[in-house]
Formats: C-alpha cells, sequence, structure tokens
C-alpha cells in the first residue's frame, strides 16, 4: 500500500488526530494528513463533530454538577463542625 | 492557629462547595462525604502552610482534590489490565485489521448531536454519565481531569503515573468508547 492510500484508508489513525488536536495539538505534517483524510472520509468527518460535541457536553455535565443545589444533610454538617472543634482543643 | 483560617465557618462556608466538588469527580456520596471531611482534618493539620496567597477555599479545594487523584490512583491500580484489555477489545472491532478503515457497523453515524447549536436533553445526559461509567477507571479518570479541571496534560501523566505517550492514547480510547457507547444507546 503506499503512502496516499495508507492515509485515506487510515480512520484508526485519522480519529487519534481528531482527538489529539482537539485536545492538544499536532503536528504540521499530522494536520496535513488530516486534512487529505477528512476529504475523502464521511465518517471520519462525522467523527470529528462528534468528538468536540462530547467535549462540549462532558464538561457542561461536570459544571452543572457543581450548581448549589448539592448539598449535605444538616446533621452531618453539624457532626463535622464537632470534630473541627474538638481538633481545636486539643 | 494561623489566622488568616476561620476553621470555626469551615463547614458552613465551604462544605457544601466542597462535596459538590467531590461528588461530581467520583460519583459516590458516601465516600465524597469521607473526602470533605477528610479535607478538613488534613487541613487543620498543616494551617501552618496556608500563607494566604490564595482564599480559604483554594486552598481546601486543592487539598481535596490531592485526595481525589489517590482515590483515582488506589482504583485504577487494582483490576486495571483486566478492565482495560476488555475495553481495547471492543474497540478492536471498530477498525478493519488491515487497512484501519472503520468497519461499516461501527461507523459514526448522526445521532443529532452533530449541530454546534444543538440542545442536550435530560435523557441524553442520562445516557452519557451511563457511558461514562463505563469506561475502565483510569480512562475515565484521565478523561474526567481532562475535561472539567482543564488541568495541563503533564500534570495529569504525573499525577496518575502514565507516560505522555500513553495519555493521549487514553484520551482517544475513552473517546472512542464513549462516542460508540453513545451511538448504540442513543438511536
Amino acid at each position: 500500500m503506499n503512502y496516499l492510500k495508507k492515509i485515506i484508508h487510515n480512520c484508526k489513525k485519522a480519529t487519534y488526530l481528531i482527538d489529539k488536536k482537539e485536545m492538544g495539538s499536532i503536528s504540521l505534517r499530522e494536520h496535513i494528513e488530516l486534512r487529505i483524510h477528512l476529504i475523502g472520509c464521511s465518517f471520519c468527518r462525522i467523527y470529528g463533530k462528534q468528538s468536540r460535541a462530547i467535549n462540549k457536553m462532558v464538561q457542561e455535565l461536570f459544571r452543572s454538577a457543581m450548581q448549589p443545589g448539592i448539598k449535605l444533610d444538616d446533621d452531618f454538617k453539624k457532626g463535622l463542625q464537632d470534630k473541627i472543634e474538638e481538633e481545636l482543643n486539643k | 492557629m494561623n489566622n488568616l483560617l476561620n476553621p470555626h465557618e469551615w463547614v458552613t462556608a465551604h462544605a457544601d462547595y466542597l462535596y459538590a466538588y467531590a461528588k461530581s469527580r467520583i460519583n459516590d456520596e458516601e465516600l465524597a462525604k469521607d473526602l470533605v471531611q477528610d479535607t478538613f482534618l488534613a487541613a487543620l493539620q498543616k494551617t501552618g502552610s496556608f500563607e494566604g496567597r490564595s482564599s480559604e477555599r483554594t486552598w481546601l479545594t486543592a487539598i481535596l482534590k490531592n485526595k481525589i487523584v489517590d482515590v483515582y490512583r488506589k482504583n485504577s491500580s487494582g483490576l486495571k489490565s483486566m478492565e482495560i484489555k476488555v475495553a481495547e477489545e471492543e474497540q478492536r472491532e471498530f477498525f478493519d485489521k488491515d487497512t484501519g478503515h472503520w468497519l461499516k457497523e461501527y461507523g459514526p453515524k448522526e445521532i443529532g448531536i452533530e449541530d454546534k447549536d444543538h440542545i442536550v436533553s435530560r435523557e441524553f445526559e442520562q445516557v452519557l454519565k451511563n457511558c461514562l461509567q463505563k469506561l475502565p477507571v483510569l480512562w475515565k479518570a484521565v478523561f474526567t481531569m481532562k475535561h472539567i479541571d482543564e488541568e495541563a496534560s503533564d500534570n495529569i501523566c504525573a499525577e496518575l503515573k502514565v507516560s505522555p505517550a500513553n495519555f493521549w492514547v487514553i484520551i482517544h480510547r475513552a473517546k472512542l468508547n464513549l462516542r460508540a457507547c453513545l451511538q448504540k444507546n442513543w438511536i
């Protein structure tokens, strides 16, 4: 298989480059290879869109988990403060 | 006692925040509670090291974060090899062995999240959560740290003891399985 054919067929490598590019950086050569691959590969074009969407959704998921709604119950908090006071008085 | 800190008010001021922080990262209420308690008790032992350069909350959060990383590390050491082998096996089937091309059955299809402004429904969020839970512990830890804290990759590598090359492989593998899981369970 010649070099260009390898790039065109290799979705395994292309998806790796997509994910790495999204959160880090890839080399110039990798950029070019990825471009060439994406022209001919509709699977990987969808993969790229979904990869970005997933990053965003995961970040959103954790952000929403930090909303003020999540609270400890009062008994636990009281016990916790008691323990702290106990330590302070040692 | 360091007079920049006020432990008498710690629980009122920071406990809910720290609890939410821990719970969002380890998904286990009891363990999250324990970690909050451990954080306060550990903080009391080292009040001398607080210099007031950051806020009290930031300082406490950093202590908590170290404890969470300890949990990640501990959880990923035991069953590591088996769990990861299974996950890797799963994605080996995605691609043609010789060319590396997507096999038709596993190739990405549009599932309604491709548009930049798509709205994420409650139901989809639940599917996403379930799929995250299915990842091997180490992969989930790396993925979580990279996404929530937008932490530098070098730090994550050092904290979880993975090599930089392996780091990107893990990010990629986690994404491959997560995406496949979404496609399988959402359509």
